[in-house]
């Protein structure tokens, strides 16, 4: 794989956030890079994956510091409103968890693509690039969509139109946190399936934010596991089981296994030592 | 522990001691539980100078009318010299001055702080308790007695507060009682349906649901379930109209319908100077600055409760 | 100890006919922990609900240690049967501490001894004395979930159902809670029936399984065929291939069954 110039580069992120009772530092010292891959952020709740993916679009509520947040060379940190505009929801977008959610639930679906489109294309041609988008995200009758409510469509539907919406401005990088979490199984795989073939023939970068270590280690490039703040560890998804750090070690002994049930499932043993400040 | 100092003035300013008990993680009792909660949500209210102001003018309020007869001089019923004191002008003997019937404003301000407060609490202890009890039974209960409870509520929510009033006031005399029983039968539609509305949001949780599955009759889970969630909206929304109570009974009094003199109550007050209100603008004007601030405090502490005591902030 | 024969449900509300359920029959032994898994809309859910006492409209007859459940249930009936819901932040009542919670069903039936019936439960799941006076909301998950479990047990029911009692928990204290499900289940002499969409729960934690789809169970297996795989019909198939993770050539050839 040649060595392209990586999309995002996080050195030393940090977020803190102020608190009545102090100052609570949920990203601590968080260094990555990405290229054209899909990159996994795994991690348990409180472990900062989603304040990280918020920083990144310049969301999170909480006090950002770092020593490098690029985005395509570009600085992220310190941006005004309107230069965000230029970025959120055009060259970085996201999908969150729930399509009840975060689909606007008085706007037909057609709408809402179109209101995404507008931001990079001309007025003529926004509701062909939407029903294009809705086949591209594999929906058998765009048009019915196109003109469907949101709550008129399964989990599966509304999440592949909301990737629909996120991807209709051509991304050049798409945070994913936690899509499939509240779909079924096998919906997951499928919308999971869509999002591949998309993400490598538009050759963007795919951060995917989860808390489900095997689906990633099968879904994803890379995987970085997060705790207390900090990543513990950066492993290829292929070699997983191959993992150094006794966190990571802990999660994937603890995880039920389909073929192997034990009597007593193995419990993770917290270390004190894990929370302390990562040596680079 | 915590970092005191961030959480205002109320926690700092607590014995180390006590503060420990109540911010414990691990309560011991029931009552320990029960008094750090209230002793949070007392700090979080604390917090909020507004609020704290309002506060302060409800406790004026009620310390002026404990203490009625400490902070005034002259009686607001019996008048000294009919003829020499009349429509004296504030300052001197007589702070806020005299008005037509030679009784001192200030004294008639004080005393009438308790018809205020008479009011208020006779309506909010009448009207409040109606409407949750009918509002949760007919949430929870649903069906024919939601329809019928409802048609209930739309039917007394038609009625306007000063047709009724005058309505009354006609047919049994004017009086406080009468004001009291118009205001209060205007006043709990509302919060019939307040209270409605949050049932309807509760009653299809999971704790309800478990509730049900332990055998708990309608009863017990209206009573100890779903009205403690009803509860907050409810304080705050009670609390906002205490200060449309007194404009109510202010208004009233202002036509005539309320207290009848020589009882003091403002409204009645500012009708009283109405047609002196160029040469003697002292006869009107300081009650219904009374008016205005006391509606102000309730406001503040209302909106400061609902602060508090909304459930999202957890 | 459980008998379900026909259960049928059909949702009426006015604009939408769903039938829910559509003839489901199985049997569960006492002391045995039956898993019913399946995707959204297969019904899993509902017979639950059927079984707790939340759905009251159902045809069908049902047979719990040996008396006939009816749909309206008299104090003493509600006693055998509990259930721990999916979500621990909603099943606590955000205002009652945890000894109040674990006490109520007890005043309910007029139970005595509340004291030490209380602390004995808490002292079952794992929880120390210091939690009886606390509020959800000084809870994290896992502890919400093991009081939840407290109160599902303080009645010393006979069948336990469960609802997805981990999914909404870090894999780690869903390890953890698991763990102490199936040591429950062994030391007080509970009967289970556990709804899950996730297989390696299911095969962890129950001895039988029913798989649903809309409305109708397409498959019974134990959970040893379960771990070796050798499930028949084509949709529990389908969802043992799920369950391995992301896989191109198997995601190609799952069909809309």
């Amino acid at each position: 794989m040649t060595m392209a110039k990586p999309i995002l580069e996080v050195r030393n992120l940090n977020i803190r956030f102020n608190t009545p009772t102090g100052v609570n530092h949920v990203v601590r010292d968080v260094s990555f890079t990405l290229g054209r891959e899909k990159l996994a952020i795994v991690g348990e709740s409180g472990s900062g994956k989603s304040q990280t993916a918020r920083a990144i679009l310049g969301l999170t509520p909480g006090t950002v510091n770092a020593e490098k947040l690029e985005f395509d060379g570009q600085n992220l940190l310190g941006l005004s409103n309107a230069q965000w505009r230029q970025i959120r929801g055009r060259r970085i977008t996201m999908v969150m968890q729930d399509p009840k959610y975060s689909l606007n639930p008085v706007i037909r679906i057609g709408d809402q693509l179109m209101e995404a489109a507008a931001r990079t294309s001309p007025r003529g041609q926004l509701k062909a690039r939407a029903i294009k988008m809705l086949e591209a995200v594999k929906i058998r009758d765009p048009e019915r969509v196109f003109r469907a409510w949101p709550h008129e469509l399964s989990g599966g539907m509304g999440q592949r139109a909301m990737i629909a919406m996120m991807l209709v401005t051509e991304p050049e990088l798409l945070i994913a946190d936690e899509p499939t979490s509240a779909l079924d199984v096998t919906v997951r795989l499928q919308v999971l399936a869509i999002l591949d073939d998309l993400v490598k023939t538009r050759d963007m970068g795919l951060i995917f934010i989860s808390h489900d270590l095997k689906l990633v280690s099968t879904f994803c490039d890379r995987v970085l596991v997060m705790y207390a703040g900090q990543i513990l560890e950066e492993l290829d998804a292929k070699h997983l089981h191959d993992a150094k750090h006794p966190y990571t070690r802990g999660l994937l002994a603890c995880t039920p296994n389909l073929e192997t049930p034990a009597d007593v499932l193995p419990t993770l043993q917290r270390d004190p030592s894990w929370m302390a400040p990562v040596r680079r | 522990m915590s970092n005191a100092v961030t959480r205002g003035w109320v926690i700092a300013l607590t014995p180390p001691h006590w503060r420990r008990w109540l911010l414990t993680d691990t309560p011991q009792s029931r009552r320990q539980a029960r008094l750090g909660r209230a002793y949070l949500g007392w700090a979080a209210f604390a917090r909020n100078p507004l609020a704290m102001l309002g506060l302060i003018i409800v406790l004026a309020l009620i310390g002026m009318a404990i203490f009625a007869p400490l902070v005034t001089r002259y009686s607001p019923v019996v008048s000294g010299d009919t003829i020499a004191d009349r429509f004296l002008p504030p300052g001197g003997d007589h702070w806020l001055g005299t008005d037509g019937h030679s009784w001192d404003i200030w004294s008639r301000i004080v005393y009438g702080s308790r018809t205020s407060l008479l009011i208020i609490f006779m309506v909010s202890i009448t009207a409040a308790p109606v409407g949750i009890i009918i509002g949760t039974t007919a949430g929870y209960l649903g069906g024919w007695i939601d329809t019928a409870l409802m048609r209930l509520t739309d039917a007394f929510l038609a009625l306007p507060k000063l047709v009724l009033a005058l309505a009354f006031a006609a047919a049994l005399g004017a009086g406080m009682e009468n004001l009291i029983l118009a205001i209060a039968i205007t006043s709990w539609p509302p919060y019939a349906r307040i209270a409605r509305a949050e049932t309807l949001t509760v009653r299809n949780t999971d704790y309800i649901a478990a509730a049900q599955m332990s055998g708990a009759s309608s009863f017990r889970i209206l009573i100890g379930h779903i009205m403690p969630m009803c509860l907050p909206s409810l304080i705050v929304r009670v609390t906002l109209d205490m200060a449309g109570v007194i404009l109510t009974a202010a208004g009233l009094g202002f036509l005539g319908l309320g207290v009848p003199l020589p009882q003091p109550e403002w409204g009645s007050m500012v009708a009283d100077g109405r047609s002196d209100i160029l040469n003697q603008w002292w006869v009107c004007t300081y009650p219904g600055i009374a008016i205005f601030v006391v509606s102000l405090g309730f406001n503040l502490v209302g909106d400061g409760l609902r602060d508090v005591l909304d459930p999202r902030e957890q | 100890m459980v008998e379900v024969k026909d259960l049928d449900v059909t949702f009426d509300t006015g604009k939408h006919r769903v039938r829910a359920l559509a003839g489901v029959s199985f049997s569960i032994a006492a002391g045995e922990s039956f898993g019913l898994v399946g995707e959204s809309g297969s019904g899993k859910t509902t017979v639950l609900r059927v079984l707790a006492g939340l759905v009251r409209e159902w045809n069908g007859a049902i047979t719990v240690a040996g008396k006939p459940l009816r749909s309206d249930r008299d104090k003493d009936a509600k006693r055998a049967i509990q259930m721990v819901f999916q979500d621990p932040y909603g099943s606590l009542h955000p205002k009652h501490t945890v000894d109040r919670i674990l006490a109520e069903p007890l005043q309910i039936h007029g139970i005595g001894d509340i004291e030490n019936r209380v602390k004995e439960t808490l002292e079952q799941v794992q929880l120390g004395p210091t939690f009886r006076f606390r509020y959800p909301h000084q809870l994290s998950g896992g502890q919400r979930q093991r009081v939840a479990i407290a109160r599902a047990l303080i009645l010393r029911p006979k069948l336990l159902l469960l609802d997805e009692p981990t999914s909404a928990l870090d894999v780690s204290i869903q390890a953890e809670v698991l763990n102490l499900l199936a040591k429950l289940r062994r030391d007080l002499d509970l009967t289970y029936i556990l709804v899950s969409h996730d297989l390696a729960v299911v095969a962890q934690l129950c001895h039988r399984l029913a798989i649903m789809r809309t409305g109708d169970i397409v498959e019974t297996a134990d959970a040893q065929k379960l771990a070796k795989g050798e499930l028949t019909h084509p949709y529990s198939r389908q969802l043992l291939t799920a369950s391995k993770g992301f896989d191109r050539a198997a995601i190609a050839a799952f069909a809309d069954l």
